[in-house]
């Protein structure tokens, strides 16, 4: 176990370094900073002062360097707008998208699963077509369409919810809808792919033999190893939601991450969006070494090299 | 597939005619019919467009601005949906429309499938440290975030259709690799390929012209897949104001313009929605379908 978890753990590191270099390049090499700090009604004697004073004259791996130690200190950079520490400004905003993320992958999950399970309790069945159908509807559907078509539903004809900002829970219940609905399909249909393979495995069917009752069967042993893929996907999805919420978070104007990133992209605030693309890319890194470590755990056979 | 669907002919050969079998297979698919139908009807809408409305998509005529739709009390003869806040025909706007998104879906699939399948192969084929390299590549393209790797680079390089395109195409190539790879790992020890080995055709000949066309089906699936992502992509992007920029009628762009106006005139946040919804939903139908139909076939 501890040679899996190193590998992984290696492997891990690795890849976050990569991301680093990209998102120094998407700062660094895409763009010429001091331009962009510089602002439209600079001369070129300030562009010039500022390449000098923020060391943007340094050659490349040098600031690759310093920015990498900075890092590791923590310190990502200061906004070119507001001139606040980066770290600072998506601390204050990270609680509300985090609220959304786990709101949506939990509405995500106790949808799909439920459903996953019927269709594959039933194979061909209404229950399975229907859950069928409404995956690849779910896949289809643009997910800032489906938020500005439960705004004009819930929020303009029914009067029911709050349709913008994030001040209390009520605001956060069409954009989880929205948001969750769009991990959904991936869950559902895994939870019945695994399923239907446990439920025809040999242990079921000796399970069942012995005389055991069935729902018992279902859940302790079925449902179980069923949904040992699903973490994994499950890990993945919450990962990409936080990259998805800045559509969503856009639509229903959610003082979030993705509603910061989206406001710094519109004016080139380059270190924020750069700070943001490399946590997320991070946290998702991480979730993605747990769920593999996870299932390792879970299950002794995927500890062998592969 | 059984040798009783394969009645051998006069001469006692067996007769394999596969493109005769997948389309029986293929006629009785309701899902894979009815997503190639939609997605033909979208792909001729938006090709006949010029012949099938007399409006120009780009000209505002500022005296019919925000006209109704004819089901709706107060509607202007000659626009069946209506006019956006420009006065500009919208069935005309939502057919140029299906220009953009069909072009975008071929395009950046053309060049995300290119990427990713010549990774795939090359991975799958090689072994060892070339796709250990790759796979490394694969696994950090896939840990950033995409949408938003998409809009900073959109946001830095100015929104146009040809950046839209180059950046979706540059990152949606992840699936077409990681199948790819694992197809290729398959076929590398199969007969055919150490019979090409062996008579000395070039790497090239080997990848494109032996182990690809043996690999094609499961590609073709992750082809569509990512046809509909890229069109929900680019949506997504022009929503924003981070894509395709105004004029030009692209679904994403026309439902971010008309959010404005969206709670005195719906209409022009359904109908945009709904063309995306229905191509993608097509598409995703198709290559369901294909899933389905060559899976059956192979085995």
């Amino acid at each position: 176990m501890w040679a899996v978890i190193l590998r992984r753990l290696t492997v891990a590191v690795m890849v976050a370094l990569a991301v680093s270099v990209v998102t120094f390049g998407l700062s660094h090499v895409a763009i010429d900073p001091a331009l962009a700090l510089a602002g439209d009604s600079a001369t070129d004697l300030d562009v010039e002062a500022i390449r000098e004073r923020y060391g943007f004259d340094r050659p490349l791996v040098v600031q690759y360097a310093d920015y990498l130690w900075r890092l590791l200190q923590l310190d990502f950079g200061t906004s070119y707008l507001t001139n606040r520490p980066v770290l600072e400004m998506i601390a204050e905003r990270l609680p509300a998208t985090a609220l959304l993320a786990a709101l949506s992958i939990a509405f995500a999950l106790a949808l799909a699963i439920p459903l996953g399970v019927s269709a594959a309790l039933r194979p061909d069945s209404i229950v399975d077509r229907f859950a069928l159908f409404f995956a690849v509807a779910g896949q289809s559907i643009p997910n800032f369409w489906a938020g500005l078509l439960l705004i004009l539903l819930f929020g303009v004809q029914l009067r029911w919810l709050p349709i913008s900002g994030s001040d209390t829970l009520a605001h956060f219940v069409l954009p989880m809808i929205a948001l969750g609905s769009y991990a959904t399909p991936a869950l559902m249909r895994l939870t019945r792919a695994g399923m239907l393979d446990v439920l025809a495995s040999d242990y079921i069917r000796t399970a069942r033999a012995m005389g055991l009752s069935w729902l018992s069967i279902l859940f302790r042993w079925g449902l179980r190893n069923a949904l040992l893929p699903v973490i994994s996907l499950t890990a993945v999805q919450f990962g990409f939601m936080l990259g998805g919420s800045i559509i969503i978070e856009s639509v229903f104007a959610i003082q979030g991450i993705g509603y910061l990133a989206w406001q710094s992209m519109s004016r080139a605030d380059m270190p924020v969006i750069q700070a943001i693309v490399l946590m997320i890319s991070l946290f998702y890194i991480t979730l993605t070494l747990l769920a593999d470590l996870l299932n390792a755990w879970a299950d002794p056979r995927l500890r062998t090299p592969a | 597939m059984s040798l009783a669907s394969h009645p051998p002919d006069d001469a006692g050969r067996i007769v394999r005619r596969p493109v005769a079998d997948f389309a029986r297979a293929a006629s009785r698919h309701r899902g894979f019919l009815i997503g190639a139908t939609v997605l033909l009807l979208f792909a001729l809408a938006a090709l006949l467009a010029p012949l099938l409305t007399p409006f120009d998509p780009y000209l505002p005529d500022v005296g019919n601005r925000l006209k109704p739709p004819v089901w709706q009390a107060d509607s202007l003869a000659g626009h069946p949906l209506g006019t956006d806040q420009l006065g500009r025909d919208y069935l005309t706007r939502l057919l140029y429309g299906g220009q953009i998104s069909l072009l975008i879906g071929f395009t950046s699939v053309a060049i995300s499938g290119t990427i990713g399948i010549t990774l795939g192969l090359l991975a799958g084929y090689f072994g060892g440290r070339v796709d250990a390299v790759i796979s490394f590549i694969i696994t950090t393209r896939l840990s950033m975030p995409l949408v938003l790797i998409a809009l900073a680079v959109v946001a830095i390089a100015g929104g146009s259709l040809t950046t839209v395109i180059l950046v979706i195409g540059l990152l949606l190539w992840d699936q077409f690799a990681v199948v790819a790879r694992s197809a290729t790992q398959q076929a590398r020890s199969a007969d055919y390929v150490r019979a090409a080995r062996a008579i000395g055709c070039s790497l090239p000949h080997i990848l494109f012209r032996e182990i690809l066309p043996n690999i094609a089906p499961p590609l073709i699936v992750v082809a569509t897949v990512e046809m509909a992502n890229a069109i929900l992509l680019e949506a997504a992007l022009s929503f924003l104001g981070l894509g395709v920029q105004a004029p030009l009628p692209s679904w994403g762009l026309m439902l971010s313009e008309a959010k404005t106006f969206m709670f005195f005139d719906p209409w022009l946040i359904t109908l945009p929605g709904l063309c995306l919804f229905l191509l993608t939903m097509a598409i995703n139908l198709l290559g369901d379908g294909l899933r389905d139909l060559t899976r059956r076939g192979s085995g």
